[in-house]
């Protein structure tokens, strides 16, 4: 019976293996320390949205940015290079030329403004009618004003233009970039920005987290107490904590991609609106898959390390005495 | 199983609640340690299970100086040793097979195991059929036995107790000093400090009297020496 059991039984306990036992305590562990979190529904959904919150907001900014840099990257392909040809060009040259380059897969379009057209354009415009008959001769080049297709990326943008400037036929080309360079350089500036702003949320975030795991630890002081007097260490005893951070973190991380996502698609109607009044067509930016999973995995690093600080710190002052 | 060898505890104020104890504790035997309040009895305890660590001399348990075991080693240290407390120390969170289990889960044994080992022990302590109850709703009886159940589940070679009666009628007293006598009968070596010098008496064992941190009597002291006997 009763004592003959106990004798049977002297041996020490068994385990199942180092790595199973290690894999079996953390996945109870881990449904532990959520059913805990479910269990006080409303404090883990204001930790969960703080966390949310505060990781949606960078996540957001630069989805703003890359949509900035989108549209305006859509502007930098639709600009015109106007080709100014040699003085000495006659038009039929001018216009063998246009086809020729007409026939480029980087190019969408070319319209050949004469000399003729340009000057008579420029009597009509600038009123200088009257002096530009004192002149003997047509001071004004043919012109190829070309498109570049749709398939161009910065990169071989900045090839066809050099590639038509080093044309024997070409005076100069003119391609007004600069404001939009200036204007990605601003948006590059953000986007680092960003990340330093990211940084320092991060930071909030693991603070929130190592308060909320050290309330925490302080309310179980007593199970923890009890735990080391009879031989748990220090890892049993912080484990279920750092599950308690890593899914704060996580659970934060996915709701602020949902956030952001459900941001987007109430921006969608007018950003299209928006679009329709350029005659341009935007695709808006969303979080990549792997931006998405960034987020989350930030979070749920960030619930890890400032649960890790918590407990190491906290949990070395209970000791049993 | 236990030595003591000139161990003394100091305090910061300078009060000794140990001083230059030496005594010895054999396999398989059953030991109380008794004394007014403040004589020493849980300092005592205390270095045998390293909640506390000696000014100076050295605690022998199990042929192992406590002096040696690190902080880091402290844990897998207690595992070996059965612990028993005054205030029971349940978790009230959970139901009584659970709170028995804890010191299996800590060790990582298999669910089977557990649950096995965690019956066998409810049994031993006659409350198998309140398993699944919240130790809340236990008598103070009970919830001492809840107690014992965990420090007998992993087979300690040692369990200690401080004032595992301190809180109960004579009858549930002598309830618990007949569990703790049936585990020394399998061989357990049971230390416990207790204030209950008549019930000591009749289990006719082992008598260490401390008084202001020394010996009040020769260690060898046998307390059934006028013919006390097992109930």
């Amino acid at each position: 019976m009763a004592v003959s059991r106990h004798r049977d039984a002297v041996a020490p306990v068994r385990t199942s293996g180092p790595v199973s036992t290690w894999f079996g305590r953390h996945v109870s562990t881990s449904v532990a320390s959520l059913k805990k979190l479910v269990a006080a529904p409303f404090s883990s959904f204001m930790i969960v949205g703080v966390i949310g919150v505060t990781l949606a907001l960078p996540a957001a900014l630069h989805l703003l940015v890359a949509n900035a840099l989108s549209i305006s990257g859509g502007w930098e392909d639709a600009l015109d290079f106007s080709v100014f040809l040699a003085d000495d060009l006659d038009l039929p040259a001018a216009e063998r030329l246009a086809a020729l380059i007409g026939q480029r897969a980087d190019v969408g379009e070319v319209t050949l403004i004469s000399a003729e057209q340009a000057l008579a354009e420029f009597r009509e415009q600038s009123g200088f009618g009257a002096a530009l008959d004192q002149l003997g001769d047509n001071p004004l080049p043919h012109t190829l004003v070309v498109r570049p297709a749709a398939v161009n990326t910065p990169e071989t943008m900045a090839v066809l233009r050099q590639e038509l400037e080093s044309l024997p036929e070409t005076a100069a080309v003119q391609v007004d970039t600069d404001w939009v360079a200036r204007f990605h350089a601003i948006l590059d500036v953000i986007d680092q920005g960003i990340g330093i702003g990211a940084a320092l949320l991060g930071l909030a975030i693991v603070v929130i987290i190592g308060n909320t795991i050290r309330l925490d630890v302080e309310n179980r002081r007593d199970e923890i107490e009890v735990t080391k007097l009879i031989g748990a260490s220090d890892g049993f005893v912080r484990r279920p904590f750092l599950w308690s951070g890593l899914w704060l973190g996580l659970f934060g991380g996915m709701l602020a991609v949902g956030l952001v996502s459900w941001g987007l698609v109430l921006l969608e109607a007018p950003m299209a609106r928006l679009a329709g009044l350029y005659h341009g067509n935007v695709d808006l930016v969303w979080l990549s898959l792997g931006e998405a999973g960034l987020v989350i995995g930030f979070g749920a690093t960030l619930g890890l390390i400032g649960s890790w600080t918590a407990a190491a710190r906290h949990m070395r002052a209970i000791e049993p005495g | 199983m236990i030595r003591f060898e000139e161990v003394t505890r100091r305090f910061p104020g300078g009060q000794e609640a140990l001083s230059g104890l030496t005594l010895e504790v054999d396999k398989g035997e059953m030991v109380f340690v008794t004394g007014h309040s403040g004589a020493g009895k849980s300092t005592l305890l205390k270095l045998i299970a390293l909640i506390d660590r000696p000014t100076s001399g050295q605690v022998i348990v199990d042929g192992q100086s406590t002096r040696r075991v690190k902080r880091r080693k402290i844990p897998a240290y207690r595992r070996q040793i059965g612990m028993v407390f005054q205030d029971h120390k349940l978790l009230y969170d959970r139901p009584v097979a659970d709170n028995v289990a804890l010191p299996l889960v800590i060790a990582g044994a298999g669910p089977r195991e557990t649950g096995r080992r965690v019956r066998a022990a409810l049994e031993q302590v006659g409350l198998l059929h309140k398993e699944r109850q919240n130790p809340e709703t236990l008598s103070a009886g009970e919830q001492q036995r809840v107690g014992i159940a965990r420090a007998i589940v992993t087979r300690p070679k040692l369990l200690i107790a401080d004032e595992p009666t301190g809180n109960l009628d004579p009858d549930l007293s002598l309830e618990v000093m007949r569990i703790f006598r049936r585990f020394n009968e399998v061989g357990v070596t049971l230390m416990i400090a207790s204030h209950d010098i008549a019930l000591i008496d009749r289990l006719g064992c082992r008598r260490i009297e401390l008084d202001e941190g020394r010996l009040a009597t020769p260690a060898d002291h046998v307390a059934d020496e006028e013919g006390g006997s097992w109930p």
